[in-house]
């Protein structure tokens, strides 16, 4: 028998319908190699007991013939940033390390509905401001892959949870790259949809208008039935769009014949990893051998989009963080007046990549010099958005890496500076300011046996050709390695 | 024209208003808690108003209206697209860290009041008007180590509306500020209150020498809490700016705080540093864009503004300018008015509610939606007088009955028999016995002392107990001392 820790969700729902497995041992098995694999530091909260029951509850469903969809019984794992009623919710930071949320994210809140098995919280960076998950409270969490490495981040606990079997898909976000970046450091495959896709009510807010829920799963047919679930309209969300959700499993013909791929040039960089080049050509190669017409494509304002985020994202989140203030729910350390009380609270409880980060975005928004940063981002982020406009009315989709770089690792990343971590965002950060869906999925591997992702960036609310496109690639690259962590 | 004697020269008073009015909604403007004033501390809270993580505000349509429905009344030209920005600032009652507000586009442009004053009407510019957000309230004085907080008012919906620097005196500023008042209590949009803090008043003073142009620097003096205080703390403040000019000194532009138990205004305190509030646009709420059918909508429904309804009372009632003021000022009492005039003599009915029922209302401190005598209680005591039933005199002991029963006129006057009597041989018999019971008054009056005849007819009502009528009275006793 097949080990149940590797299976796809649609290879584990088969076996579920035709009862080869209950939820609870599919449960109990996951739960087993959470505990196993702790040195991956993965979960910043686990909630067996709560796995289990709602496990029972999904078998006694499916004994009854009342199965709730294709993710009922399904272990998955939530990040640390939605709020999850009744479960610490901390966004890896100390601020908020002690918060129980009286409510529920309308994302996870689909993914229960749906009659998913939530196993626990997974680590991210530090109100995913980060790129590894070093910037995280709770410490980093190892790559399976290799645990000198980082998994990437923001959502690297969700990326390593799934690489090593911990659970079958995990909830992420992406603001500039936290979904696409960790999955490629991982090889795994996740999707930032199409900004208003999800809803963001209930997730702890970095960037306002950058901030996407996405899956992350093993398979791009997983994160379709994943994405189906978590998508949709919701009326405590302004941002979110009044769209139908499509079944987005449906497109997965196989078929991407005459379809036209944009091979942008912008990201041909100089001195690009070798490994991420080869791959890329890769991907190239297999598209063009599944039918694709491959053309070459121009997103001019490409080279401004790091800065640009940079100046947007900490201007937002320099807002966002301000309700952390040690008033109400978060850590608190008394002062002598109300100044001194923010102060000693927000300086104990907030990491130094946050507060680089505040002060980044406070510095742009501040009188004399909110013109030439803030109100020229937001100029230059409206260019960004044009170009892509522009190149999709001439093809379907594009093609580019995930990252610039297979995982690095905790020691090499420890001795960058903020500004070379920072490049690291440099091919996911356009997608994200011009709201477009990208997903990453794994399509080869280094020359040091390192998985290395490639993007599929789509129109916007065309998740479909989106996947489409990515399952015909998974396929044909048959990316079938997986990470040698801990195991025995 | 307003000015204020110096030493070396005559100064004139620039002043501009912001007025924050809450906006009447069940619900506060970007999450759905109550927005009803009152109620226990921190029972009107959502997590929303909290600042609690990953919460986000949703526009109330109904705050959206209103605005809108207030641009109207204030002659404004309605924005079709309004934004919403943060003001970042950190203070324990504002939990979000920001308050939300519309800076750059707000959902009202320019429009103006009229403001009739003892130099005239003119017309005061309006800037903007645009929706925000409350704060909630810090409570300093429950402990001597300790602040409290109460989120109830965090998140109500706010119009703040910006005047232009147009207004000259304190009178006419008080004015200004009675006419917004009556807008938006007639259109609904706020009930004005400024004792309970849902209209509230920062006041912009400048002054210069008169007949120079251009501004000089101004002072803001925050929450000043009622029309009198308004226009007191107007005088006070532009006499401090005098007197500092005079004496060669020069103004500091600051926010001050008016002291109505010492009538002076003074420096906020800690408030030196100078506020960064960082403003851009929420990226949490999307831009609102209205269409020319939703504002025409609402503009088709407007209900009269009390500068038309004052204009109807004078041409259509005939009421005084002054009367028709007073009685547009409330959208309540004016409703009240209409129905107690409805089919009476609209003067007299005015007369009585400004007269008896105001003086009742205020001497017990009742609002007129509380008045023990109702509207069509009161205009049926205006009939009785109109069709000779009772006498004007008898219509005061009535009306006090009213008070303390609620009973309409008709049946008070039958119960106490206050029948006026217009029986003419009972008044002549009453008359006779007057004048026989004061012969040497009735001789004085025949060799011409006249003085004394309004005394005698006092007599002649005595006798009667009031009731008979007095022209009647008159009459008959003319015609028996002429004869």
């Amino acid at each position: 028998m097949t080990n149940l820790t590797d299976l796809t969700i649609g290879e584990a729902t088969q076996k579920l319908a035709n009862k080869e497995i209950s939820s609870v041992e599919l449960t109990k098995v996951h739960l087993v190699e959470m505990e196993n694999a702790r040195v991956l530091n993965a979960f910043i909260t686990e909630t067996p007991e709560r796995a289990l029951a709602d496990a029972e509850k999904s078998d006694a469903r499916r004994a009854k013939g009342e199965t709730l969809g294709a993710l009922d019984g399904i272990p998955i794992a939530n990040k640390d940033l939605y709020c999850t009623k009744g479960i610490r919710t901390t966004a890896a930071s100390k601020i908020l390390s002690k918060f129980i949320p009286p409510y529920e994210s309308t994302v996870s809140q689909k993914l229960i509905d749906a009659g998913t098995v939530m196993l626990g919280k997974v680590n991210t960076d530090q109100f995913a401001m980060g790129g590894s998950t070093m910037t995280s409270y709770f410490g980093t969490t190892k790559n399976p892959w290799n645990l000198d490495l980082v998994p990437g981040g923001s959502s690297g606990g969700s990326a390593a949870a799934v690489a090593a079997g911990l659970c079958m898909a995990a909830t992420g976000s992406d603001t500039g790259g936290s979904i696409r970046q960790p999955a490629s450091f991982c090889g795994i495959t996740g999707i930032k949809p199409t900004y208003g896709r999800c809803s963001r009510y209930g997730i702890v807010a970095f960037a306002s208008s950058l901030d996407q829920a996405g899956p992350m799963a093993r398979s791009v047919a997983d994160c379709a039935l994943m994405l189906g679930v978590m998508a949709g309209y919701d009326e405590k969300d302004s941002t979110v769009a009044n769209v139908p959700v499509p079944d987005f499993t449906k497109v997965l013909t196989g078929d991407i014949r005459g379809k036209k791929i944009g091979i942008p040039k912008e990201y041909r960089l100089d001195g690009l990893n070798q490994d991420v080049q080869a791959t890329w050509d890769k991907g190239i190669q297999l598209l063009k051998d599944a039918g694709a017409e491959i053309v070459e494509v121009s997103l001019p304002h490409t080279k401004y989009a790091l800065p640009v985020y940079y100046i947007v994202a900490c201007a937002e989140a320099s807002s966002n963080l301000s309700r952390y203030d040690g008033v109400r729910y978060t850590t608190r350390v008394e002062g002598k007046n109300l100044d001194e009380l923010y102060e000693n609270s927000r300086t104990d409880g907030f990491g130094d990549e946050v507060v680089r980060r505040i002060l980044l975005g406070t510095f742009v928004l501040s009188a004399g010099f909110y013109d030439a940063y803030y109100t020229r981002a937001q100029r230059v982020r409206r260019l960004i958005y044009n170009d892509f406009m522009e190149v999709f009315k001439v093809v379907d989709a594009l093609l580019v890496p995930a990252a610039p770089t297979p995982a690095l690792s905790e020691a090499e990343m420890k001795t960058m500076k903020p500004i070379d971590i920072y490049a690291g965002d440099v091919f996911t950060t356009p997608a994200s300011l011009a709201g477009v869906p990208s997903l990453s999925l794994p399509v080869g591997l280094s020359q040091n046996g390192l998985p290395i992702g490639l993007q599929v960036i789509g129109k916007h609310f065309d998740e479909n050709t989106v996947f489409q496109v990515a399952d015909v690639l998974e396929k044909a690259a048959n990316f079938n390695q997986k990470p040698h962590h801990v195991k025995g | 024209m307003y000015t204020i004697k110096g030493k070396t020269t005559d100064w004139e008073l620039v002043i501009g208003l912001e007025v924050h009015c809450e906006i009447l909604s069940n619900a506060k403007v970007f999450s759905g808690a109550s927005a009803v004033f009152g109620g226990e501390q921190n029972t009107h809270v959502s997590f929303i108003d909290a600042g609690f993580p990953g919460m986000l505000p949703k526009v109330n349509e109904k705050c959206i209206e209103q605005c809108v429905k207030t641009g109207l009344g204030l002659n404004a030209r309605i924005n079709k697209y309004s934004r919403f920005d943060r003001k970042n600032y950190f203070y324990a009652d504002l939990p979000q860290g920001y308050q939300i507000s519309q800076l750059y586009h707000p959902i009202v442009g320019e429009g103006f009041i009229e403001v009739t004053t003892s130099e005239g009407t003119r017309k005061i510019g309006v800037e903007r008007l645009h929706l925000e957000q409350d704060a909630g309230k810090s409570i300093h004085d429950m402990s001597p180590t300790k602040t409290f907080i109460d989120l109830n008012r965090a998140g109500v919906g706010l119009m703040e509306i910006v005047s232009k620097p147009d207004m000259h005196s304190p009178e006419e500023a008080g004015e200004y500020l009675r006419q917004l008042r009556a807008i938006v209590r007639a259109l609904g949009t706020c009930d004005g209150n400024m004792d309970e803090g849902s209209m509230r008043c920062d006041v912009n003073v400048s002054v210069r020498p008169v007949g120079e142009t251009g501004f000089r620097t101004r002072t803001e003096t925050k929450n000043v809490n009622s029309v009198r205080f308004v226009m007191h703390a107007i005088e006070v403040e532009a006499n401090r700016q005098v007197e500092i000019y005079e004496n060669g000194g020069t103004i500091k532009q600051e926010t001050r705080l008016y002291d109505s138990d010492n009538g002076e205004t003074r420096p906020m305190r800690g408030k030196e540093n100078a506020n960064d509030y960082r403003y851009f646009p929420d990226p949490d709420l999307l831009p609102v864009v209205l269409t020319d059918e939703y504002i025409e909508n609402i503009r088709k429904n407007l209900p009269e503004l009390p500068e038309a309804k004052k204009a109807r009372y004078i041409s259509e009632l005939g009421l005084t300018p002054y009367d028709a003021s007073v009685l547009t000022a409330d959208r309540e009492i004016a409703a009240y008015f209409e129905t107690a005039a409805k089919g009476q003599d609209a003067k007299k009915v005015a007369n009585w509610v400004m007269g008896d029922l105001f003086a009742y209302l205020n001497k017990e401190c009742l609002p007129i939606a509380k008045s023990p005598v109702s509207a069509e209680n009161l205009g049926a005591l205006v009939g009785l007088i109109g069709n000779n039933t009772i006498s004007g005199k008898i219509a005061k002991d009535v009306f006090q009955f009213m008070i303390e029963t609620g009973k309409d006129p008709a049946t008070i006057v039958e119960e106490k028999g206050l029948k006026q009597n217009t029986d003419t041989g009972a008044i002549e018999k009453i008359v006779d016995e007057v004048m026989a019971a004061n012969p040497e008054q009735v001789a004085e009056i025949k060799a011409g002392k006249d003085k004394l005849k309004g005394w005698l007819v006092g007599q002649i009502m005595k006798a009667s107990h009031g009731k008979a009528n007095p022209a009647l009275a008159n009459q008959i006793l003319n015609k028996k001392l002429g004869g």
